[in-house]
């Protein structure tokens, strides 16, 4: 495993040192967004409506204004005259902040009552009149093209259809020949179903905007803060709103998981309601808003995996129906309008590959949010990893075997993948043969041939993923045209004890301890002496936050990068300290001595010091540092997962028995941070696998919004997860590490559904789409028996 | 999720909640534990003018044995039940189901007499009640009556109960030996409400021959269910695999 | 309509003026500011607002606090003196049981009274008795690690000094 450079004390790289900030969060005193209560403060809630698609005729807001302590009814048309009623998503579309005329799907904001108490203000919303005009919705993604289906954005101008945009990366001419001429294909359409994330913590905002300074403050639940501000200035600069006086801060966040990125329509109408009132507005989303609004995935795919007879793959191809709700609202980067799903090809090693992508409108909620998910890797893992199962399956040949025949090896890296990337790292093989004896998967196999023949459902899934993650290059990587960097800025005190910050935002991930760690293996101060701020934009450096995995790749490395600045630094005032020439120093961690002659040598802590009181002719005082890391590719973490289950034949009852993950996320900063981000992602990916999806009715209602019945799994469900680690640096990042926190939601599913798959093998099924729910799985034993 | 307004009332006696629903009328609803009807009023799915707090009448949560019966008082919580020796020891149907309802807080709060006078055929206590022929015991303005289970559930949330009647007690036959009981739920996860759920109740003679037997059905149609058919099936029958099946189909 | 209640809350007797559909969440977050008692999904589902109301555990969001008159509630700020840890809360951080802390204090009141009633659980007892309180972050394994590194230094503490 991983060798620590530094003492247990110092607690840099490798330790499992305990977090620097459970301490508020055990006491009960976090500091959430909905813990914030400024003087004044009023309260706004959303009216939301019941139809997917309807005429808004009229809104009477009468026996709302009536009640006491409802000061006003904002809505649509009241933003109009401020030109705030639309918003530009991240992809360029549009999308609604307050309807005038339509609204387009279920639960969508349709106006906002503000009040003096919350009680109030539902009050209120409950009395709000809104005369609709119901119309059919288009729900089901494969009628949105059809002749004759209503045309949903008649407000954008060339938009003739539903067609929001067709994608398509790799050669379609070759592909096609390869899968023609190949010994084995085999093709299967997969659904990844609409999901959310379900953060603990739902969405809300407290904004205040002072009519005398004209500042803008808000407390915000994002994950993005300086991106946000942006975003503010750029919709709202018209009405006076500008960079310097908007202040965004994004306090303690109860989970985000991707879905604290977006701009949600309330913040805006919170920001507005501030801006003409001129008192505090909290807005804080209940459950139900939360689990209608915003959701994941929503891909159907249409994949093709060919093989020789042997079992060598040769081509992978598929065609993607995208189905983006009423706006493409997706929070990617502006030049990939599907993420990075053209990871799609997989751990596995072949020429040829095509993937498109169609995108359409439906009388859906936006969103496409990166559910724990660098920018649509779980799709695309989950349509390889089925694929390739579906392969072995074909071939009568054990899955394990055949992902160890088609693995890109270990010597092949930095290997060019079909589709355009330059994997940095991995060694594939020794990761599933670590997964493989972790688990006893020859025991497993011989347990299941003698289940099958006793007539008994157990199946053995495997998952072998590559992420890509750590956007990114500025080269290629932008949100809205801001480059995808992001930074750190360390001021050592003269005691020796530092202060940094950055432009990510945690929301549980531990950056208070991990990036103290990182500060002090290059530093050798220890991490206790390190505190970390992040999440207000009137202090940290700009950033472009904490999503898809990014904050290890970018600001861990900014980190790394800004510490050697100051180590540099350092050895110039050791050298004066010293009397010597800065060749003549050598640095081992916490000090700086003489080549040949250790007893003299200068801890940080003594350079420090002097960089504030004895400083070297002609140099700037001070020992501080910033840097706006902009990394030079992505990382490729990556993983070998196995699952096995049961299956009770009778009532279609699963079973997880075992789970054992093996993660290589390169270098391992705190080892018990990255196995409990583990679990942790691994929960959310049996939650999609066996648990969660958002259903719809035929009229667009949302069938399971309330987690009585959108099932976000307990204790009971989530299994006793084992992990483990392989370690294949990042050859390209300043420490070697990848990032982690994503690998077990993109990898988990696919290992899931394969092993309730396999199970279900000998009856003859050969796909079920996730969720795979016990009623799913007794259709399907009825189905074939 | 805020309920709208309504006016609470604290009942501190059976005759206080009793006089104090009839003065308030049809608007008026009694709340035990709440956990079935706070969610439906946060959600404004339920809308009563005035609750009648009966959680804290003195009184009315036991659990004992008298004569013939097991007595179960109104009032008497889930967590109650199930951290009660005599019922663990000696009717596990119950640690069966409740260890499947919900979960451990809203069990320290939801009481079984809620569980059965709420009328929703997706709560688990029906079913058992139905498969045990349990009596319920309610109190009103003419004072005390007595409600065969079979009586007891009339529709969708409609039960036998009067606005102004309280459940008081259950009674359930005393375990005898060769008498026993399970409860089975099919649940999407840990705490739902039952897709389905099946209580069994049997008396066996001394030569094993089914003597009677109840079976209740959890959350299949629009009340909790009696499957009478497969009762006199098993009924006076030395029951088999085969005879199982057939039940079931 | 106005009700005067009069509780203990975290050892401190408190009276106060509620209005009838008060929720006891509010109560505890709003009137009595604190703000450690969480609100996570309104329909009793989640347990971030999990409190002791008489020593049991009880989702806050599903009562009125109304008819805590009488009461004696412990929040997560009453588990343990100021600056200090009670073993539970110790064991949470040891054992890395938490990442966003969300739903942490729900988590731990639930924990507490959990182990009141079951002072040496096994994993799959935790696990059940955990099963109104939803983490989306930590996957559970570290919180059944933490409840059961508590349950043994709680039954310790007990015992008397050898």
């Amino acid at each position: 495993m991983f060798n620590c450079k530094t003492s247990a004390e110092v607690g840099g790289m490798g330790h499992s040192v305990k977090r620097k900030e459970d301490a508020r969060f055990l006491h009960g005193k976090g500091n959430y967004v909905d813990d914030v209560k400024l003087p004044g403060m009023l309260h706004m809630v959303m009216v939301r409506s019941p139809y997917a698609y309807a005429k808004i005729k009229n809104i009477n807001k009468e026996k709302a204004l009536a009640i006491d302590g409802v000061l006003a009814v904002i809505t649509g048309e009241d933003l109009a005259q401020y030109n705030l009623h639309w918003m530009p998503t991240l992809l360029s579309d549009t999308q609604m902040v307050l309807p005038t005329d339509t609204v387009m799907h279920q639960a969508q904001e349709v106006c906002a009552v503000i009040a003096t108490d919350r009680y109030v203000a539902v009050d209120g919303a409950e009395a709000v009149e809104v005369d609709y005009e119901p119309m059919d919705p288009i729900v089901d993604p494969f009628k949105a093209l059809d002749e004759g289906a209503p045309l949903l954005r008649p407000d954008k101008e060339n938009q003739k259809d539903n067609h929001i945009y067709h994608w398509e990366r790799g050669d379609r001419e070759k592909t096609d020949k390869v899968i023609a001429d190949a010994d084995v294909v085999v093709t299967e359409r997969i659904h990844l179903p609409r999901i959310h994330v379900a953060s603990i913590e739902t969405c809300g905002c407290v904004a205040s905007y002072d009519k005398d300074t004209e500042k803008l403050l808000v407390y915000l639940t994002t994950q993005a803060p300086h991106a946000i501000r942006t975003v503010v200035a750029l919709v709202a600069g018209h009405v006076g709103l500008s960079e310097e006086k908007i202040r965004i801060i994004s306090p303690d966040i109860g989970g985000g998981f991707g879905g604290k990125v977006p701009v949600y329509p309330a913040y805006v109408v919170a920001i507005a309601a501030t801006f003409l009132i001129g008192k505090p507005v909290k807005w804080i989303e209940d459950r139900s808003e939360n689990l209608v609004n915003g959701f994941a995935r929503d891909y159907h795919m249409d994949c093709t995996l060919a093989a020789d007879k042997n079992g060598k793959i040769q081509a992978f191809k598929v065609k993607t129906l995208a189905d983006h709700g009423y706006t493409d609202s997706s929070a990617n980067p502006s030049k990939f309008p599907t993420g990075m799903f053209s990871i799609c090809t997989g751990s596995y090693d072949y020429e040829h590959a095509f993937a498109e992508l169609d995108a359409v409108y439906t009388n859906k909620a936006p969103g496409g949010v990166a559910y724990r998910c660098s920018f649509r890797v779980t799709e695309a893992v989950h349509a390889i990893e089925r694929m390739v199962d579906k392969l072995a399956h074909k071939l009568g040949k054990d899955p394990a075997m055949l992902r160890l025949q088609n693995f890109i090896k270990k010597d092949q890296f930095p290997y060019s993948s079909p589709l355009g990337w330059s994997y940095d790292s991995g060694d594939y093989e020794a990761t599933l043969k670590k997964a493989m004896e972790m688990i006893g998967y020859d025991d497993y196999k011989k347990e299941q041939a003698e289940k099958r023949k006793e007539g008994k459902l157990m199946g053995i899934g495997i998952s072998t993923f590559t992420e890509v993650v750590g956007a990114g290059p500025s080269k290629d990587f932008d949100i809205l045209g801001i480059a995808m960097f992001d930074s750190a800025e360390i001021r050592v005190h003269p005691t020796g004890k530092a202060l940094a910050r950055f432009g990510t935002k945690s929301q549980g991930q531990g950056h208070e301890t991990t990036y103290a760690q990182i500060l002090a293996e290059e530093l050798g101060i220890p991490y206790s002496d390190i505190e970390i701020e992040e999440g207000d934009t009137d202090t940290a450096p700009y950033g472009l936050g904490t999503y898809a995995s990014r904050s290890t790749p970018t600001a861990g490395a900014a980190a790394a990068v800004a510490a050697r600045k100051l180590r540099d630094k350092g050895k110039k005032i050791a050298a004066y300290l010293l009397e010597v020439s800065e060749e003549d120093l050598e640095w081992e961690v916490g000090k700086y001595f003489v080549k040949g002659a250790p007893e003299k040598s200068k801890t940080i802590q003594e350079v420090v010091f002097a960089a504030y009181t004895n400083i070297p002719p002609g140099m700037e005082p001070g020992f501080e540092a910033t840097h706006y890391y902009d990394p030079p590719n992505l990382t490729f973490p990556n993983g070998a997962y196995i699952c096995v289950v049961e299956v009770e034949k009778e009532t279609g009852a699963i079973d997880v028995k075992r789970f054992v993950a093996i993660d290589d996320c390169g270098n391992i900063i705190n080892p018990m941070i990255v196995e409990g981000q583990v679990h942790g992602g691994l929960t959310q990916g049996i939650a999609p696998a066996m648990y969660e999806a958002i259903e719809y009715d035929d009229e667009g209602n949302v069938l399971n919004g309330t987690l009585m019945d959108y099932l976000v799994p307990t204790a009971v469900e989530s299994p006793h997860w084992e992990t483990g680690h392989t370690i294949t640096p990042s050859p390209h990042h300043p420490l070697g590490a990848k990032g982690v926190a994503e690998s077990p939601t993109v990898g988990a599913p696919p290992a899931i559904a394969n092993a309730i798959i396999d199970a279900l093998t000998p009856l003859g099924i050969e796909h079920l789409d996730i969720p795979i729910t016990p009623a799913k799985v007794w259709e399907a034993i009825q189905a074939h028996s | 999720m805020i309920p709208a307004k309504f006016t609470y009332h604290k009942a501190t006696s059976v005759k206080e909640a009793v006089a104090l629903a009839e003065s308030l009328g049809e608007e008026a609803k009694f709340m035990s534990g709440g956990h079935s009807l706070l969610p439906m009023m946060k959600l404004r799915f339920a809308t009563p003018e005035h609750i009648i707090d009966i959680s804290k009448i003195d009184g009315l949560s036991y659990i004992k044995e008298e004569g013939d019966l097991l007595k179960i008082g109104g009032l008497t919580t889930q967590t109650e039940m199930e951290h009660s020796k005599l019922i663990q020891d000696k009717y596990p149907i119950f640690s069966d189901a409740i260890k499947l309802t919900a979960d451990p807080s809203v069990r320290n709060a939801g009481t079984i007499g809620g569980n059965i006078a709420h009328g929703d055929a997706a709560n688990d206590q029906p079913a058992l009640m139905l498969a045990m022929r349990a009596t319920v015991i309610a109190e009103g303005p003419d004072g005390r009556k007595t409600i065969p289970i079979d009586d007891f559930f009339h529709g969708f949330y409609m039960t036998a109960l009067e606005p102004t009647d309280v459940l008081v007690e259950i009674h359930v036959p005393k375990a005898e030996k060769h008498s026993g009981g399970a409860y089975h739920k099919v649940e999407r996860k840990v705490g739902d409400y039952a897709t389905a759920g099946v209580a069994v109740y049997l008396e066996l003679d001394d030569d094993g021959v089914c003597r009677e037997i109840g079976i209740g059905l959890t959350n299949v149609s629009a009340v909790p269910m009696r499957v009478e058919r497969a009762e006199d099936l098993l009924r006076g029958k030395t029951i088999t695999d085969d005879l199982i099946k057939q039940a079931g189909d | 309509m106005k009700h005067e209640i009069t509780l203990k809350i975290n050892g401190e007797t408190v009276t106060a003026e509620v209005d009838s559909r008060l929720l006891l969440v509010h109560f505890i977050r709003e009137h009595m500011e604190l703000t450690g008692t969480h609100i996570g999904c309104d329909t009793s589902n989640c347990g971030a607002c999990t409190i002791l109301l008489d020593g049991k555990s009880i989702k806050s969001c599903t009562y009125l606090a109304v008819r805590a008159d009488g009461s004696e509630i412990t929040t997560i700020e009453g588990v343990a003196e100021e600056g200090s840890n009670h073993p539970i809360q110790q064991a949470f951080h040891d054992q890395h049981g938490l990442h966003c802390g969300f739903c942490t204090p729900g988590m731990i009141m639930r924990s507490l009274d959990l182990l009141k009633n079951n002072p040496d659980p096994t994993d799959e007892e935790i696990r059940w008795g955990i099963s109104g309180n939803l983490c989306r972050c930590t996957g559970y394994n570290n919180i059944v690690k933490a409840v059961k590194q508590a349950a043994k230094e709680m039954q310790q503490e007990k015992q008397p000094a050898v």
